[in-house]
Protein backbone atom coordinates (compact mmCIF):
# COMPACT_ATOMS: atom_id res chain seq x y z
CA UNK A 1 0.00 0.00 0.00
CA UNK A 2 2.74 2.41 1.01
CA UNK A 3 4.66 1.35 -2.04
CA UNK A 4 1.73 2.33 -4.24
CA UNK A 5 1.70 5.88 -2.84
CA UNK A 6 5.47 6.20 -2.99
CA UNK A 7 5.55 5.20 -6.63
CA UNK A 8 2.71 7.64 -7.36
CA UNK A 9 4.74 10.47 -5.83
CA UNK A 10 7.96 9.55 -7.65
CA UNK A 11 6.03 9.25 -10.90
CA UNK A 12 4.46 12.67 -10.42
CA UNK A 13 7.80 14.29 -9.63
CA UNK A 14 9.99 12.88 -12.38
CA UNK A 15 8.15 10.94 -15.06
CA UNK A 16 5.04 13.08 -15.33
CA UNK A 17 6.59 16.37 -14.30
CA UNK A 18 3.88 19.02 -14.62
CA UNK A 19 6.21 21.70 -15.93
CA UNK A 20 8.51 19.77 -18.19
CA UNK A 21 6.33 16.94 -19.49
CA UNK A 22 2.89 18.55 -19.55
CA UNK A 23 3.97 22.19 -19.85
CA UNK A 24 1.67 23.51 -17.19
CA UNK A 25 2.33 26.70 -15.28
CA UNK A 26 4.66 27.83 -18.03
CA UNK A 27 3.97 31.56 -17.82
CA UNK A 28 5.08 31.91 -14.22
CA UNK A 29 7.72 29.27 -14.89
CA UNK A 30 9.36 31.49 -17.49
CA UNK A 31 8.59 34.87 -15.97
CA UNK A 32 9.63 34.25 -12.34
CA UNK A 33 12.79 32.21 -12.82
CA UNK A 34 15.51 34.83 -12.90
CA UNK A 35 16.69 34.22 -9.34
CA UNK A 36 16.92 30.94 -7.47
CA UNK A 37 15.68 32.52 -4.26
CA UNK A 38 12.43 33.94 -5.64
CA UNK A 39 11.76 30.82 -7.65
CA UNK A 40 12.12 28.68 -4.55
CA UNK A 41 9.62 30.93 -2.76
CA UNK A 42 7.16 30.44 -5.58
CA UNK A 43 7.86 26.71 -5.58
CA UNK A 44 7.01 26.41 -1.88
CA UNK A 45 3.82 28.40 -2.38
CA UNK A 46 2.78 26.06 -5.19
CA UNK A 47 3.48 22.99 -3.04
CA UNK A 48 1.31 24.33 -0.22
CA UNK A 49 -1.61 25.33 -2.44
CA UNK A 50 -1.51 22.24 -4.65
CA UNK A 51 -1.36 19.78 -1.74
CA UNK A 52 -4.49 21.38 -0.29
CA UNK A 53 -6.56 22.04 -3.41
CA UNK A 54 -6.25 18.67 -5.15
CA UNK A 55 -7.67 16.65 -2.22
CA UNK A 56 -10.39 19.29 -1.67
CA UNK A 57 -11.36 19.16 -5.33
CA UNK A 58 -11.31 15.39 -5.10
CA UNK A 59 -13.88 15.47 -2.29
CA UNK A 60 -15.94 18.00 -4.23
CA UNK A 61 -15.91 15.77 -7.29
CA UNK A 62 -16.72 12.56 -5.43
CA UNK A 63 -19.54 13.93 -3.31
CA UNK A 64 -21.12 16.63 -5.49
CA UNK A 65 -20.18 16.64 -9.15
CA UNK A 66 -19.71 13.07 -10.36
CA UNK A 67 -22.64 11.35 -12.07
CA UNK A 68 -24.71 9.86 -9.27
CA UNK A 69 -22.62 11.57 -6.59
CA UNK A 70 -25.63 13.32 -5.06
CA UNK A 71 -27.09 9.93 -4.08
CA UNK A 72 -26.69 10.85 -0.39
CA UNK A 73 -29.02 13.84 -0.84
CA UNK A 74 -31.60 11.85 -2.75
CA UNK A 75 -30.71 13.23 -6.18
CA UNK A 76 -28.94 10.16 -7.57
CA UNK A 77 -29.92 10.88 -11.18
CA UNK A 78 -28.24 14.31 -11.30
CA UNK A 79 -24.93 14.68 -13.17
CA UNK A 80 -23.20 17.96 -12.42
CA UNK A 81 -19.83 17.13 -13.94
CA UNK A 82 -20.14 19.95 -16.49
CA UNK A 83 -19.77 22.38 -13.59
CA UNK A 84 -16.33 20.93 -12.86
CA UNK A 85 -14.18 23.72 -14.24
CA UNK A 86 -15.97 26.55 -12.52
CA UNK A 87 -16.05 24.71 -9.17
CA UNK A 88 -12.36 23.78 -9.25
CA UNK A 89 -11.25 27.29 -10.08
CA UNK A 90 -13.58 28.62 -7.37
CA UNK A 91 -11.99 26.27 -4.84
CA UNK A 92 -8.53 27.31 -5.96
CA UNK A 93 -9.28 31.04 -5.80
CA UNK A 94 -10.92 30.65 -2.40
CA UNK A 95 -8.10 28.47 -1.06
CA UNK A 96 -5.49 30.99 -2.17
CA UNK A 97 -7.44 33.77 -0.50
CA UNK A 98 -7.88 31.84 2.76
CA UNK A 99 -4.27 30.75 2.76
CA UNK A 100 -3.19 34.33 2.29
CA UNK A 101 -5.25 35.48 5.27
CA UNK A 102 -4.18 32.54 7.46
CA UNK A 103 -0.50 33.02 6.69
CA UNK A 104 -0.79 36.73 7.34
CA UNK A 105 -2.28 36.05 10.77
CA UNK A 106 -0.29 33.07 11.98
CA UNK A 107 2.99 32.98 10.04
CA UNK A 108 3.86 36.58 9.14
CA UNK A 109 7.45 35.64 8.24
CA UNK A 110 6.34 33.08 5.69
CA UNK A 111 3.65 35.47 4.47
CA UNK A 112 6.15 38.20 3.81
CA UNK A 113 8.34 35.91 1.77
CA UNK A 114 5.48 34.28 -0.17
CA UNK A 115 3.19 37.30 -0.23
CA UNK A 116 3.51 38.48 -3.80
CA UNK A 117 3.42 34.97 -5.24
CA UNK A 118 0.16 33.82 -3.77
CA UNK A 119 -2.21 35.78 -6.05
CA UNK A 120 -0.12 34.66 -9.03
CA UNK A 121 -0.87 31.06 -8.15
CA UNK A 122 -4.60 31.41 -8.86
CA UNK A 123 -3.79 31.71 -12.54
CA UNK A 124 -1.03 29.12 -12.50
CA UNK A 125 -2.35 26.40 -14.75
CA UNK A 126 -0.29 23.75 -12.95
CA UNK A 127 -2.78 24.00 -10.07
CA UNK A 128 -5.93 23.66 -12.15
CA UNK A 129 -4.21 21.14 -14.41
CA UNK A 130 -3.39 18.99 -11.40
CA UNK A 131 -7.06 18.94 -10.41
CA UNK A 132 -8.14 18.07 -13.94
CA UNK A 133 -5.64 15.21 -14.15
CA UNK A 134 -6.83 13.96 -10.77
CA UNK A 135 -10.39 13.76 -12.14
CA UNK A 136 -9.30 12.24 -15.43
CA UNK A 137 -7.35 9.48 -13.69
CA UNK A 138 -10.01 8.67 -11.08
CA UNK A 139 -7.76 9.02 -8.06
CA UNK A 140 -9.31 8.27 -4.69
CA UNK A 141 -8.77 10.60 -1.74
CA UNK A 142 -5.47 9.12 -0.54
CA UNK A 143 -4.06 9.01 -4.05
CA UNK A 144 -5.06 12.60 -4.66
CA UNK A 145 -3.09 13.74 -1.59
CA UNK A 146 -0.05 11.86 -2.86
CA UNK A 147 -0.52 13.21 -6.38
CA UNK A 148 -0.93 16.79 -5.16
CA UNK A 149 2.26 16.55 -3.13
CA UNK A 150 4.29 14.83 -5.83
CA UNK A 151 3.21 16.95 -8.77
CA UNK A 152 3.84 20.22 -6.94
CA UNK A 153 7.27 19.09 -5.72
CA UNK A 154 8.07 18.25 -9.33
CA UNK A 155 7.03 21.72 -10.47
CA UNK A 156 9.06 23.40 -7.73
CA UNK A 157 12.08 21.28 -8.61
CA UNK A 158 11.81 22.23 -12.28
CA UNK A 159 11.59 25.97 -11.62
CA UNK A 160 14.54 25.79 -9.22
CA UNK A 161 16.65 24.01 -11.86
CA UNK A 162 15.72 26.56 -14.52
CA UNK A 163 16.51 29.47 -12.22
CA UNK A 164 19.89 27.95 -11.39
CA UNK A 165 20.73 27.65 -15.07
CA UNK A 166 19.53 31.18 -15.81
CA UNK A 167 21.69 32.62 -13.04
CA UNK A 168 24.73 31.02 -14.62
CA UNK A 169 23.71 32.26 -18.05
CA UNK A 170 24.27 35.81 -16.97
CA UNK A 171 27.91 35.20 -17.82
CA UNK A 172 27.29 34.03 -21.37
CA UNK A 173 27.61 36.37 -24.31
CA UNK A 174 24.61 35.48 -26.44
CA UNK A 175 23.35 37.22 -29.60
CA UNK A 176 21.21 40.26 -28.83
CA UNK A 177 17.85 39.05 -30.08
CA UNK A 178 17.91 35.80 -28.16
CA UNK A 179 18.74 37.33 -24.79
CA UNK A 180 16.14 36.85 -22.11
CA UNK A 181 13.02 35.09 -23.27
CA UNK A 182 14.35 33.43 -26.42
CA UNK A 183 17.23 31.87 -24.54
CA UNK A 184 14.97 30.77 -21.71
CA UNK A 185 12.70 28.99 -24.18
CA UNK A 186 15.59 27.04 -25.64
CA UNK A 187 16.98 26.12 -22.22
CA UNK A 188 13.52 24.87 -21.28
CA UNK A 189 13.41 22.80 -24.44
CA UNK A 190 16.72 21.13 -23.55
CA UNK A 191 15.58 20.62 -19.94
CA UNK A 192 12.39 18.99 -21.19
CA UNK A 193 14.43 16.62 -23.34
CA UNK A 194 16.47 15.74 -20.26
CA UNK A 195 13.30 15.00 -18.30
CA UNK A 196 12.06 12.81 -21.13
CA UNK A 197 14.78 10.35 -20.28
CA UNK A 198 12.80 9.50 -17.14
CA UNK A 199 9.92 8.36 -19.32
CA UNK A 200 11.39 4.91 -19.78
CA UNK A 201 11.30 4.14 -16.06
CA UNK A 202 8.39 1.97 -15.07
CA UNK A 203 7.32 1.81 -11.45
CA UNK B 1 -6.92 54.06 -29.58
CA UNK B 2 -7.78 52.95 -33.05
CA UNK B 3 -9.38 49.61 -33.62
CA UNK B 4 -6.92 48.77 -36.38
CA UNK B 5 -4.01 49.25 -33.99
CA UNK B 6 -5.76 47.21 -31.33
CA UNK B 7 -6.07 44.32 -33.72
CA UNK B 8 -2.71 44.49 -35.49
CA UNK B 9 -0.31 45.53 -32.73
CA UNK B 10 -0.36 42.30 -30.76
CA UNK B 11 0.69 40.28 -33.79
CA UNK B 12 4.33 41.42 -34.00
CA UNK B 13 4.86 44.54 -31.93
CA UNK B 14 3.32 43.36 -28.67
CA UNK B 15 2.90 39.65 -29.13
CA UNK B 16 1.31 37.94 -26.13
CA UNK B 17 3.57 34.89 -26.31
CA UNK B 18 6.87 36.33 -27.51
CA UNK B 19 6.86 39.53 -25.49
CA UNK B 20 4.23 39.48 -22.76
CA UNK B 21 4.98 35.83 -21.72
CA UNK B 22 1.29 34.96 -21.59
CA UNK B 23 -0.50 31.80 -22.63
CA UNK B 24 2.46 29.55 -23.24
CA UNK B 25 1.29 26.19 -21.89
CA UNK B 26 -1.25 25.53 -24.60
CA UNK B 27 1.12 26.83 -27.26
CA UNK B 28 3.41 23.92 -26.46
CA UNK B 29 0.90 21.21 -25.90
CA UNK B 30 -1.57 21.44 -28.79
CA UNK B 31 0.77 22.23 -31.68
CA UNK B 32 1.50 18.71 -32.95
CA UNK B 33 -1.26 18.94 -35.57
CA UNK B 34 -2.49 22.03 -37.38
CA UNK B 35 -6.10 20.89 -37.07
CA UNK B 36 -5.91 21.06 -33.29
CA UNK B 37 -4.13 24.39 -33.53
CA UNK B 38 -7.00 25.97 -35.41
CA UNK B 39 -9.64 24.65 -33.03
CA UNK B 40 -7.64 25.87 -30.04
CA UNK B 41 -6.97 29.30 -31.58
CA UNK B 42 -10.62 29.83 -32.40
CA UNK B 43 -11.63 28.86 -28.86
CA UNK B 44 -9.03 31.09 -27.22
CA UNK B 45 -9.71 34.10 -29.44
CA UNK B 46 -13.45 33.99 -28.85
CA UNK B 47 -13.18 33.40 -25.11
CA UNK B 48 -10.64 36.20 -24.88
CA UNK B 49 -12.73 38.70 -26.84
CA UNK B 50 -15.95 38.03 -24.97
CA UNK B 51 -14.30 37.81 -21.56
CA UNK B 52 -12.55 41.09 -22.16
CA UNK B 53 -15.82 42.70 -23.23
CA UNK B 54 -17.74 41.21 -20.31
CA UNK B 55 -15.21 42.37 -17.75
CA UNK B 56 -15.15 45.80 -19.35
CA UNK B 57 -18.94 46.17 -19.15
CA UNK B 58 -19.07 45.55 -15.40
CA UNK B 59 -15.72 47.15 -14.54
CA UNK B 60 -17.23 50.14 -12.74
CA UNK B 61 -19.47 48.04 -10.52
CA UNK B 62 -16.92 45.57 -9.16
CA UNK B 63 -15.01 46.33 -5.93
CA UNK B 64 -11.32 45.85 -6.60
CA UNK B 65 -10.82 43.37 -3.75
CA UNK B 66 -12.98 40.71 -5.41
CA UNK B 67 -12.24 41.52 -9.03
CA UNK B 68 -10.06 38.45 -9.61
CA UNK B 69 -12.77 36.03 -8.61
CA UNK B 70 -15.36 37.94 -10.67
CA UNK B 71 -13.12 37.80 -13.73
CA UNK B 72 -12.52 34.12 -13.10
CA UNK B 73 -16.25 33.45 -13.01
CA UNK B 74 -16.83 35.23 -16.31
CA UNK B 75 -13.92 33.45 -17.96
CA UNK B 76 -14.88 30.07 -16.55
CA UNK B 77 -18.47 30.38 -17.80
CA UNK B 78 -17.25 31.24 -21.29
CA UNK B 79 -14.80 28.35 -21.29
CA UNK B 80 -17.54 25.94 -20.25
CA UNK B 81 -19.63 27.16 -23.20
CA UNK B 82 -16.65 26.73 -25.53
CA UNK B 83 -15.94 23.28 -24.15
CA UNK B 84 -19.52 22.09 -24.59
CA UNK B 85 -19.56 23.45 -28.17
CA UNK B 86 -16.31 21.67 -29.04
CA UNK B 87 -17.57 18.47 -27.46
CA UNK B 88 -20.72 18.71 -29.57
CA UNK B 89 -19.21 19.59 -32.95
CA UNK B 90 -15.54 18.52 -33.10
CA UNK B 91 -15.47 15.64 -30.66
CA UNK B 92 -12.27 14.05 -32.02
CA UNK B 93 -10.22 17.19 -31.58
CA UNK B 94 -11.77 17.84 -28.21
CA UNK B 95 -10.70 14.40 -27.03
CA UNK B 96 -7.06 14.88 -27.93
CA UNK B 97 -6.79 18.20 -26.12
CA UNK B 98 -9.42 17.89 -23.41
CA UNK B 99 -7.37 19.16 -20.47
CA UNK B 100 -5.98 22.09 -22.41
CA UNK B 101 -9.40 23.40 -23.38
CA UNK B 102 -10.30 23.52 -19.71
CA UNK B 103 -7.02 25.24 -19.05
CA UNK B 104 -8.06 28.23 -21.17
CA UNK B 105 -9.48 29.44 -17.85
CA UNK B 106 -6.05 29.79 -16.37
CA UNK B 107 -4.46 30.60 -19.69
CA UNK B 108 -2.87 33.75 -18.40
CA UNK B 109 -3.50 35.44 -21.73
CA UNK B 110 -7.19 35.81 -20.83
CA UNK B 111 -6.62 36.87 -17.25
CA UNK B 112 -3.73 39.09 -18.26
CA UNK B 113 -5.73 40.99 -20.87
CA UNK B 114 -8.88 41.40 -18.79
CA UNK B 115 -6.75 42.71 -15.96
CA UNK B 116 -4.53 44.97 -18.07
CA UNK B 117 -7.00 46.16 -20.68
CA UNK B 118 -10.62 45.19 -19.94
CA UNK B 119 -10.57 46.77 -16.48
CA UNK B 120 -9.50 50.12 -17.92
CA UNK B 121 -11.21 50.51 -21.30
CA UNK B 122 -14.66 50.49 -22.84
CA UNK B 123 -16.40 47.33 -24.03
CA UNK B 124 -15.87 47.86 -27.76
CA UNK B 125 -12.14 48.53 -27.50
CA UNK B 126 -11.83 45.59 -25.12
CA UNK B 127 -13.57 43.28 -27.56
CA UNK B 128 -11.13 44.20 -30.33
CA UNK B 129 -8.15 44.03 -27.99
CA UNK B 130 -9.25 40.47 -27.25
CA UNK B 131 -9.50 39.65 -30.95
CA UNK B 132 -6.07 41.20 -31.60
CA UNK B 133 -4.34 39.31 -28.81
CA UNK B 134 -6.10 36.15 -29.90
CA UNK B 135 -4.67 36.68 -33.38
CA UNK B 136 -1.18 37.29 -32.00
CA UNK B 137 -1.48 34.03 -30.08
CA UNK B 138 -2.82 32.24 -33.13
CA UNK B 139 0.04 33.56 -35.27
CA UNK B 140 2.68 31.91 -33.08
CA UNK B 141 0.68 28.70 -32.69
CA UNK B 142 0.10 28.34 -36.42
CA UNK B 143 3.80 28.84 -37.23
CA UNK B 144 4.83 26.33 -34.59
CA UNK B 145 2.12 23.86 -35.66
CA UNK B 146 3.11 24.21 -39.31
CA UNK B 147 6.74 23.28 -38.67
CA UNK B 148 5.94 20.55 -36.21
CA UNK B 149 3.41 18.78 -38.39
CA UNK B 150 5.35 19.23 -41.63
CA UNK B 151 8.71 18.01 -40.35
CA UNK B 152 7.38 15.66 -37.70
CA UNK B 153 4.98 13.65 -39.82
CA UNK B 154 5.33 15.04 -43.34
CA UNK B 155 1.73 16.24 -43.38
CA UNK B 156 -0.30 19.45 -43.24
CA UNK B 157 -3.85 19.28 -41.89
CA UNK B 158 -3.46 15.50 -42.03
CA UNK B 159 -2.83 15.56 -45.80
CA UNK B 160 0.45 14.08 -46.96
CA UNK B 161 2.97 16.63 -48.26
CA UNK B 162 6.26 14.76 -47.98
CA UNK B 163 6.00 11.06 -48.70
CA UNK B 164 7.51 9.17 -45.78
CA UNK B 165 10.23 6.54 -46.07
CA UNK B 166 8.04 3.85 -44.58
CA UNK B 167 5.44 4.48 -47.29
CA UNK B 168 8.07 4.13 -50.02
CA UNK B 169 8.82 7.87 -50.26
CA UNK B 170 11.96 9.87 -49.54
CA UNK B 171 11.27 11.80 -46.34
CA UNK B 172 12.66 10.51 -43.06
CA UNK B 173 10.46 12.17 -40.42
CA UNK B 174 12.13 14.09 -37.63
CA UNK B 175 10.87 12.38 -34.49
CA UNK B 176 11.95 15.27 -32.26
CA UNK B 177 9.34 17.50 -33.88
CA UNK B 178 6.56 15.29 -32.54
CA UNK B 179 7.85 15.67 -29.01
CA UNK B 180 6.81 18.70 -26.96
CA UNK B 181 10.35 20.05 -26.32
CA UNK B 182 10.66 20.96 -30.01
CA UNK B 183 7.90 23.54 -29.51
CA UNK B 184 10.08 25.34 -26.96
CA UNK B 185 12.94 25.53 -29.38
CA UNK B 186 10.76 26.72 -32.29
CA UNK B 187 9.17 29.42 -30.13
CA UNK B 188 12.67 30.42 -29.04
CA UNK B 189 13.63 30.95 -32.67
CA UNK B 190 10.42 32.86 -33.43
CA UNK B 191 11.12 35.18 -30.50
CA UNK B 192 14.62 35.70 -31.82
CA UNK B 193 13.33 36.56 -35.32
CA UNK B 194 10.72 38.96 -33.98
CA UNK B 195 13.35 40.73 -31.91
CA UNK B 196 15.70 41.04 -34.84
CA UNK B 197 12.91 42.74 -36.75
CA UNK B 198 11.93 44.96 -33.82
CA UNK B 199 15.07 45.66 -31.72
CA UNK B 200 13.14 47.66 -29.12
CA UNK B 201 12.01 44.35 -27.59
CA UNK B 202 15.57 43.17 -26.87
CA UNK B 203 16.26 42.51 -23.20
CA UNK B 204 19.38 43.66 -21.39
CA UNK B 205 20.47 40.46 -19.70
CA UNK B 206 19.94 36.76 -20.19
Amino acid sequence: MLEHYASLIIKAIFIENLALSFFLGMCTFLAVSQKVKTSLGLGVAVIVVQTITIPVNNLLYTYFLKAGALEWAGYGHVDLSFLGLISYIGVIAAMVQILEMALDKFFPVLYNSLGIFLPLITVNCAILGGSLFMVERDYNFGESVAYGLGSSIGWALAIAILAGIREKMDYSDSPEGIRGLGMTFMVCGLLAIVFMSFAGISL
Amino acid sequence: MKIKELILDPIIKDNPIALQILGICSALAVTVQLKNVFVMCAAVTLVLAFANMGVSIIRNHVPSSIRIIVQMTIIASLVIVAEQLLKAYVYDQWKTMAVYVGLIITNCIVMGRTEAFGMKNGPIESFFDGIGNGLGYSFILIVVGFFRELFGSGKLFGIEVFQLVQDGGWYQPNGLMLLPPSAFIIIGFITWLIRMKDPSQIEESN
